[in-house]
This record gives C-alpha cells, sequence and structure tokens, in this order.
C-alpha cells in the first residue's frame, strides 16, 4: 500500500476523535444520571 | 376558557414547545441514542472496511485516495454541524426554545473537533499529492474560517456569568456565521482553486468509481449517526446538569428560609 504512514496517521486521528468525545460524552451522561438519581429518586426512570 | 382565545389561529413554532420539556427530551432521546450510537459506529466500521482493503486505489493518487474516506465525512459534517447550530440559534432567538440554547452549546465542540479532523486529513493527502501541508487554497482558507468560528462560539457562550447572556451572543455569532457555508461550499466553483471541484453533487451523477462511492456513503452515514448520538448524549448530560443545579439552589433556598 503507497502512502502508509500519511493513511494511517489520517486513520488514527479520526479514531482518536471519535473515541475521545464518545467516551466523554457517555461518562458525563452517566455520572449525570447517577447524581440526578441520588437527588431525585424520581428521576431514575431516565 | 376564553372563546376569544380558544378562536386564536396556531401560531407558528408551537409545536417546538412540546420538544422544550426536558423530561420528554430526556425520554425520546434515552430511546433514541443506542439506536442512532449503534448505527454510527455500525455504519462507519463497514464503510470504513470497505474503503481501506476492498475499494480500488485510484490510478493517479495510489492508497492515498483512502484518506477520502475519514476526510470527507467530517469536512460534510462540519459543514452540517455549523447548520445545525444556525439552526439552534434561530430556535433560541426567536422561540426562546429552552433546549437549543443548550444543544448549541453542546455542538460547538464536537463540530470543532469534526473541522478540525477534516482540516488534518486533508493535509495528510496534501502533503502527498500537492507536496505541501498547507496552501491558503480557497476552500481551505474557508474550513479554517469555519474552524475559528466554531472556537469562537464556544468561547463565547463560556464567557458569561449569566450563562442566557452567553447564549444569546453565541447564537447571534453562529448566524453570521452561516454567511461562510456557501462560501466553502462554492469556492471551488468561484475561484480558481488547487482543491479540486465537488465530485458528488445533488444536480446531476457522481464522477466517481461506484466501487469508491459506496464506501464513502457508508462513511458518510456512519459518521453523521455517530455525530448525533455524541451530540444527543452531551445534550441529555447538559439537561441532567441543569436540572441538579436547579434542585440544589431550590434545597439552598429552602435551608436559609428554614
Amino acid at each position: 500500500m503507497t502512502h502508509l504512514t500519511y493513511i494511517m496517521a489520517a486513520y488514527g486521528l479520526a479514531v482518536l476523535v471519535g473515541t475521545v468525545f464518545s467516551v466523554d460524552a457517555w461518562t458525563r451522561m452517566n455520572r449525570a444520571r447517577r447524581r440526578l438519581a441520588a437527588i431525585d429518586p424520581r428521576a431514575s426512570r431516565i | 376558557m376564553d372563546a376569544s382565545i380558544a378562536s386564536l389561529p396556531p401560531q407558528p413554532g408551537r409545536n417546538l414547545h412540546r420538544f422544550a420539556n426536558p423530561g420528554r427530551f430526556l425520554r425520546i432521546s434515552g430511546r433514541v441514542l443506542p439506536v442512532v450510537a449503534v448505527l454510527g459506529l455500525g455504519l462507519t466500521l463497514t464503510g470504513v472496511v470497505w474503503g481501506l482493503f476492498f475499494a480500488p486505489a485510484d490510478w493517479q493518487q495510489g492508497d492515498a485516495v483512502r484518506i477520502m474516506y475519514v476526510h470527507v465525512p467530517s469536512a460534510w459534517l462540519a459543514s452540517f454541524g455549523y447548520m445545525s447550530l444556525a439552526v439552534c440559534s434561530v430556535l433560541s432567538l426567536v422561540w426562546r426554545h429552552p433546549l437549543a440554547d443548550l444543544a448549541a452549546a453542546e455542538i460547538g465542540p464536537v463540530g470543532a473537533a469534526f473541522t478540525a479532523l477534516c482540516l488534518a486529513t486533508g493535509s495528510l493527502w496534501g502533503k502527498p499529492m500537492w507536496g505541501a501541508w498547507w496552501v491558503w487554497d480557497a476552500r481551505l482558507t474557508s474550513v479554517l474560517v469555519l474552524f475559528f468560528l466554531y472556537l469562537g462560539h464556544v468561547a463565547l457562550v463560556r464567557a458569561f456569568d449569566d450563562p442566557q447572556r452567553g447564549y444569546r451572543a453565541g447564537a447571534i455569532l453562529a448566524l453570521i456565521g452561516v454567511v461562510n457555508l456557501p462560501i466553502i461550499k462554492f469556492s471551488v466553483d468561484w475561484w480558481n482553486t488547487l482543491h479540486q471541484a465537488a465530485t458528488i453533487k445533488f444536480t446531476g451523477a457522481p464522477t466517481m468509481y461506484v466501487g469508491m462511492l459506496w464506501p464513502l456513503l457508508l462513511c458518510a452515514l456512519g459518521f453523521s449517526f455517530g455525530f448525533v448520538a455524541i451530540v444527543l448524549a452531551r445534550t441529555r448530560a447538559a439537561v441532567m446538569e441543569r436540572r441538579i443545579r436547579g434542585l440544589l439552589m431550590a434545597r439552598a433556598q429552602e435551608a436559609d428560609a428554614a
């Protein structure tokens, strides 16, 4: 495969951006859900 | 009910407020989010594997053409993200839609990241093909301006002690920046640019080999679902965080009054 370094760098960046934002959004959402459920038990159904 | 009020014709935007209820938004988005996330991951993986290992290399560009499968979807999403930011800004400024402010604040960083990805992958393609990491070409420069508009929006929304003022200032900036979107789209037609013209158009058949077109469309769909899933998850978190702040404030006020 020609230009392999450039291709790997491009796909590596895409995976990095996707993973960082997905993991951050997921952990932030779960943290907020747990805190809300602790404060307001009615919210545990969300 | 007063008969004169009951007979009023429905006002535009009234139905939007049905979806402004945070509880309803959390319920609906909670059901939609897993589906969108799975679709995003599945379509992106399929498109990337197809593009990397099964799609043919270009006769001129060689295998460097495979960078297109991440570059083009991120470029489309950079513009799509900014358009959705502008729509949220209209909803916020015209109808005072409370969820639109939160959604706009969450779209900003995600859109900025996809625009940065578009610029970086473009550079990684440009170096072996053009012999330069960067040229001050109309398409590249207008996308760089889009990146700065995203950064400006992110900074402006967080720059005020009163969040409402930040949301309003961010919404105005987002609407002013919309003028950049047609410049990005038509820059390759209006000016003599190094960047190639569009190969996929609404008005005609694509000028791309079908074996390359399908993985590109799959990647674009997968990236789009991924973008929506990330924004939905971040907006859900923002809605819950706002409710937590409200509940804690109410408790503190009750304790003060007692």
